[in-house]
């Protein structure tokens, strides 16, 4: 058993496609849907974790990645810049995953790529300019 | 009982004898060993802050070119950052909050990003970079130049310093939401019926929340602001030392502030950062340091006071700040539970963030006690009491 996040980036014609039941239904994959923005003749993007056999995952991303849906790794859409990072804790109740923590002893923020969902919710609140979006 | 003068104190700063805490430090110094024996053994204490302080902004005296010009009466921008101009030739005043017109790094939709302003403009020039400066005037007999364009440094003025009207805030409002929308504030973005809570404070590393009664800050008062040495100049705007009480001395809302001054050639981007607020606008983050002299038990005890004898008003604000209709106050909660990261409020769990950043907040109490031990720092009486601890009404 594989646990693994990714950013499903759609064009405009996949949109009507059922990718998450061929997932399931094909690969054997739970998909747990983090995140999604899919609107009808638009861009759809969808943040989902996949479990399952380490094979029909990497099986699912060959056809994911032949029917034109863009597969790339969760944790490269947030970036913590820590020498901006004052540790304010702004960020920290409104990460709704707790991806940003603040550690009580320290009271240094840290942020975990692997709970984030890129919601970017995090991103209007950190007056320091310390979390930017690399975009893919 | 034991009484120290700040000479006594600054003597064995100079032998290298001296004791020095952070605010932090002697809450459990005194905890263990009592108010009597702590106020014995400490000569000072440091607090220290670093929050944004939006009252905030710099004088400069800029250079004259050898064909002379008089920003009084004119404009003048730094970056595109309006400066104020109504002062003589070559003074302007740049506040922290001020904004380009028309700027998109500013105010693409609502809500704005305000990505530069008055601050920015500060913390660049404390980097060592240049700006832009742009200015234009009606030309006199003396003063006949009428329009001046060039890239200005620390190097091409004869004077920068911060000289900020309102810092340090006493205590302050833990802002909530009670409404159904999301709202941007000054103290950030909260969240609808009641999502978060954020308050904006160092508590027990505050400097003015351990000497509640002013007793030993006073105007004159040598501070750390943004990495040099300033003073207190004054009280602060809205200083308010009659707001209520608790039985320590600690006021249970904003009470005290402080106007300070320094020297902005000697400050560091470590200390002062440009901050942007989603939807509110552009402020200046500070780190202010304050020694606080040990000069008697009174002073020991309410220096060891800790988060939990600290409280902060709960305010509503999509509703009574905005418009000072409803509530005033909708409740009060200890700096400790804040710290929790959650708040019990109307049986409900709401997590609490902050903008006075904690960890600078113990670098800075750090980074004084260091200075102080050195000999590099020394604690100053100060020349006239803030009102208040003046008048007797505390």
């Amino acid at each position: 058993m594989k646990k693994t996040r990714v950013v499903l980036s759609f064009p405009p014609d996949l949109v009507e496609e059922p990718i998450t039941y061929r997932l399931v239904k094909d690969y054997d994959l739970m998909v747990n849907i983090l995140r999604a923005t899919i609107d009808p003749g638009k861009q759809g993007t969808m943040v989902v974790e996949l479990s399952g056999e380490e094979n029909r995952i990497s099986q699912a991303f060959n056809y994911l990645e032949k029917a034109g849906v863009n597969v790339e790794p969760l944790s490269r859409e947030i970036q913590h810049l820590g020498e901006r990072c004052t540790s304010c804790t702004a960020c920290v109740p409104i990460c709704p995953t707790g991806a940003f923590e603040v550690d009580r002893n320290s009271w240094h923020v840290s942020f975990d790529s692997e709970k984030c969902v890129a919601c970017l919710s995090c991103l209007d609140v950190c007056i320091y300019r310390a979390i930017e979006v690399s975009l893919q | 009982m034991s009484k120290k003068t700040i000479e006594e104190i600054n003597a064995k700063i100079r032998s290298g004898t001296v004791a020095v805490f952070t605010a932090e430090e002697v809450i459990g110094l005194v905890r263990e060993k009592g108010v009597k024996k702590a106020a014995r053994e400490v000569d000072v204490v440091t607090t220290g802050t670093f929050s944004p302080m939006c009252s905030s902004g710099a004088f400069f005296n800029i250079k004259q070119p050898m064909e002379k010009m008089k920003f009084g009466g004119g404009w003048i921008t730094l970056n595109g950052v309006p400066a104020y101009a109504g002062l003589a030739a070559a003074d302007i005043y740049v506040g922290a909050t001020a904004i380009p017109e028309g700027d998109p790094r500013n105010n693409n939709g609502r809500p704005g990003k305000f990505r530069y302003g008055g601050a920015h403009v500060i913390e660049e020039l404390v980097a060592g970079k240049k700006v832009l400066l742009s200015a234009g005037a009606y030309g006199t007999d003396c003063y006949p130049r009428k329009s001046r364009e060039q890239r200005i440094g620390f190097d091409d003025m004869n004077e920068a310093f911060l000289f900020n009207p309102r810092n340090c805030y006493q205590n302050y409002n833990v802002a909530v939401n009670l409404s159904d929308k999301p709202i941007y504030t000054y103290m950030g973005l909260l969240k609808p019926k009641l999502g978060n809570a954020n308050y904006c404070s160092a508590g027990q590393l505050s400097p003015l929340l351990k000497d509640p009664f002013y007793r030993t800050i006073g105007v004159g008062t040598r501070v750390f602001l943004g990495g040099a040495q300033g003073y207190v100049a004054w009280n602060g705007t809205q200083h308010n030392p009659g707001a209520p009480r608790l039985e320590n001395g600690t006021p249970r809302k904003g009470a005290g502030t402080l106007a300070l001054i320094g020297n902005l050639k000697e400050m560091s981007p470590q200390w002062l950062r440009a901050v942007s607020y989603t939807g509110y606008g552009v402020s200046l983050s500070l780190a202010v340091g304050v020694p606080i002299p040990v000069i008697d038990e009174d002073m020991m005890r309410s220096v060891s006071l800790s988060d939990e004898d600290l409280v902060a008003p709960i305010v509503d604000y999509s509703r009574y700040y905005p418009t000072g209709e409803g509530e005033d106050q909708l409740g009060e909660v200890t700096y400790a539970q804040l710290r929790s990261g959650s708040i019990e409020f109307r049986n409900r769990k709401v997590p609490t963030g902050c903008f006075s950043s904690y960890a600078k907040a113990r670098e800075v109490a750090d980074h004084l006690k260091t200075l102080i031990r050195s000999g590099a720092f020394l604690p100053s009486q100060p020349v006239s009491p803030l009102p208040g601890a003046k008048e007797g009404l505390l």
